[in-house]
């Protein structure tokens, strides 16, 4: 689960670690008080607004801005609120519709007042699958892409791992900042950051933090600047606090209905939608419409219960998208019973009067014939397959 | 022969007296499965199904030695449930549930490394070695005692390799569901290894999907001590990147995640990679010239 960049701020600060003071505002007028609070405790005019939405680089699509003054201040929030931001990540990319933005961060100018003393570092937190740890990455080379910084330098990436059972030591911390160039009281504050940002991580449950740029200002503070934050979903249990964070405008609405009824959908851009059993068989399902001339319009999960209501609720959610020319049903029975599922398609299908695209089922496992014979007999425009070879053929067969 | 599990594995179920444990109990025990007994806090003494409850899993293991567990426990208590079966001495550990917290697993795995046991999942299938032992959750009729070994990242998929196997004309020796975590007990190259290491494998599948380096690792490995025919696949050939397919470990985050660089790599390292799923039992009867 994905925090905007405020509530990753709020989240990691009351941890203790320092960051850059914003106030979250969703009106114009909003804006304008948020800005003349951040101006009075900051002594200074200068102030960033930033487009809230789920998505890296935004500046880039003209969603982070800089305000010297109200007048400023109030063209640029009035700009970015409501405006479709596209960033190389927002859905198409920079050619993609955006997304809408409705929540700006009106936030310090954390450089100043000597924005030439400052100095920019890269610092995330993840886990390292390989290792099965915690890792800590972070390089002098802050306010870039770490993943080109990695390729083109990869001796100014540096990782220190944690070990679970002893947690992050202070020996650790010292390694950061020392190898970040840093001295005096700077050095010292950069490793109660680290510490106090590892316990964040882990309290929360957290996925990833990332924090670029993480800034030194002229002062020898040590800041976070922009801030990303994932949550363990499967660990929200233990937060039901951070539950509440969850901003499902930002979600496909598509994807958060199917998932209030027990479906795993994710939307794809292609032509052929597919309802599977299993994660695994699913992307393989998908794999096997793309080698048959077609392409996936969707990855949905089913589960272990595919009777009439689940495949009905399925059916609509992949119907509504106006890309999908057919559908391949590809379930294996195990537990389930193929001829139960096959009666759950028929029934749905009726249901639904007349559906207009082709419809592929394959069914293999637990009384795979009986079923195909109910699908066989049942009159409906519904093509069956039993092994996966002969659905991949039917598939080709209506996409071509 | 086979690996892990067997008729004379000594099997307890942890969360026996669940729903989930309770159904997929009567499954095992109905395939022939040795189930010894099981283990819920709280209803040690009762029995259930025909088989004693424990209170713990170290009371199982003094009165039943028990060897093997596998574990129907809801995702917040699981990893303590696997830490619980490690120290009590069980040496075979299955944990079939799904969504455990990343960092509970970050934990287990650390746990775990100090004593003499093999975890297997969570989030998996389980493991059958066909007619022997059924420790999972698999339909038990696809399978046909045979010499093709199969570990997969996934349950259905694995379920579809099984059955175009057994169509072929051959059987498994022993089928390992490794599970689709993030943070697996053991990776593809371990289970991939003790395929390697069993006589009566002939053959293996190895079936992968997108996310992490495991299908890359045991592929180097079996370049370097490879005996056997291996036919690969890589689910997710059309995922998309940053979005988490189904499974909490299937995600592409860089280049080495996609499906396209695990096949090149397993390619190069001498594994039949077949680029579409229907095509993984005739590629491993032609290799073995059945």
């Amino acid at each position: 689960m994905n925090l905007h960049e405020y509530q990753a701020k709020e989240l990691i600060e009351s941890y203790g670690v320092p960051i850059q003071k914003g106030i979250m505002a969703e009106s114009l007028d909003d804006a304008v008080a948020a800005y003349h609070k951040i101006v009075e405790e900051s002594g200074n005019d200068v102030a960033i607004v930033k487009a809230q939405i789920h998505a890296g680089g935004r500046g880039k699509g003209g969603g982070v801005k800089l305000a010297k003054n109200l007048d400023e201040l109030k063209e640029h929030a009035g700009n970015i609120l409501s405006m479709m931001l596209k960033t190389p990540q927002t859905p198409g990319g920079m050619e993609g519709p955006g997304k809408l933005v409705s929540k700006i961060l009106v936030a310090e100018d954390a450089y100043a007042p000597d924005f030439d003393a400052c100095k920019e570092f890269y610092v995330s937190i993840l886990m390292d699958r390989e290792k099965q740890r915690n890792v800590i990455i972070y390089s002098t080379e802050g306010g870039m892409d770490i993943e080109k910084v990695a390729e083109e330098t990869p001796h100014l990436v540096h990782k220190e791992w944690v070990d679970p059972q002893l947690g992050l030591q202070g020996f650790q911390t010292r390694k950061v900042a020392f190898n970040l160039g840093l001295s005096g009281a700077a050095f010292k504050n950069m490793t109660k950051f680290i510490a106090k940002l590892y316990k964040a991580f882990v309290s929360s449950d957290a996925s990833l933090i990332e924090i670029n740029p993480t800034v030194k200002t002229g002062d020898d503070r040590i800041i976070a600047v922009d801030t990303k934050l994932s949550l363990d979903g499967n660990a929200l249990f233990r937060h039901p606090e951070l539950e509440e964070l969850r901003d499902e405008s930002e979600e496909d609405p598509t994807e958060v209905e199917a998932k209030s009824i027990g479906l795993n959908y994710v939307k794809l851009d292609g032509n052929v939608g597919c309802m599977v059993n299993g994660a695994g068989l699913a992307m393989a399902t998908m794999d096997i419409i793309k080698l048959s001339g077609g392409s996936p319009a969707n990855f949905l999960d089913v589960g272990g219960t595919a009777d009439a209501k689940r495949v009905e609720s399925a059916f609509k959610i992949i119907l509504r998208d106006p890309n999908v020319k057919a559908i391949l049903i590809n379930i294996f029975g195990g537990i389930v019973r193929c001829d139960r599922v096959a009666q759950g398609v028929v029934d749905a299908y009726k249901n639904m009067g007349t559906i207009s695209v082709p419809i592929i089922v394959r069914l293999q496992g637990t009384n795979a014939d009986i079923a195909k014979e109910l699908i066989d007999n049942s009159g409906l425009a519904v093509k069956s397959a039993v092994l996966l070879q002969e659905a991949a053929d039917l598939v080709k067969e209506v996409v071509s | 022969m086979s690996v892990l599990v067997n008729k004379d594995s000594k099997i307890i179920v942890q969360g026996i007296t669940g729903t989930e444990g309770s159904f997929h109990t009567s499954q095992m025990i109905e395939y022939g499965t040795p189930i010894i007994g099981g283990v819920t806090p709280g209803k040690g003494g009762q029995e259930h199904l025909g088989k004693p409850v424990f209170n713990t899993v170290s009371e199982a293991v003094s009165k039943t030695g028990a060897d093997t567990s596998i574990i129907f426990v809801p995702p917040r208590f699981a990893g303590d449930a696997i830490m619980e079966a490690a120290s009590a001495g069980i040496k075979v550990i299955i944990c079939i549930t799904e969504g455990i917290p990343v960092q509970d697993m970050v934990k287990v795995r650390a746990y775990i490394n100090d004593y003499d046991c093999r975890l297997i999942g969570p989030n998996c299938p389980g493991i059958i070695t066909p007619d022997e032992a059924k420790v999972g959750i698999m339909p038990g009729f696809i399978h046909r005692k045979g010499k093709i070994g199969i570990v997969s990242r996934s349950g259905t998929l694995t379920y579809e390799a099984v059955d175009q196997v057994t169509k072929a004309g051959m059987g498994q020796s022993t089928c390992i569901g490794i599970g689709g975590d993030p943070i697996p007990g053991t990776t593809t190259k371990e289970a991939v290894e003790l395929l390697m290491n069993d006589p009566d494998t002939e053959g293996i599948v190895m079936i992968g999907e997108i996310g992490g380096s495991m299908e890359a690792n045991a592929a180097y490995w079996i370049k370097e001590n490879g005996t056997k025919p291996v036919v690969g696949f890589i689910a997710g050939q059309t995922a998309p990147k940053g979005r988490t397919m189904g499974h909490a470990g299937a995600i592409v985050g860089g280049e080495a995640d996609t499906a396209e660089a695990k096949m090149e790599i397993m390619r190069a390292c001498g594994i039949a990679v077949v680029e579409s799923p229907a095509e993984i039992g005739e590629t491993m009867a032609k290799l073995l010239n059945k």
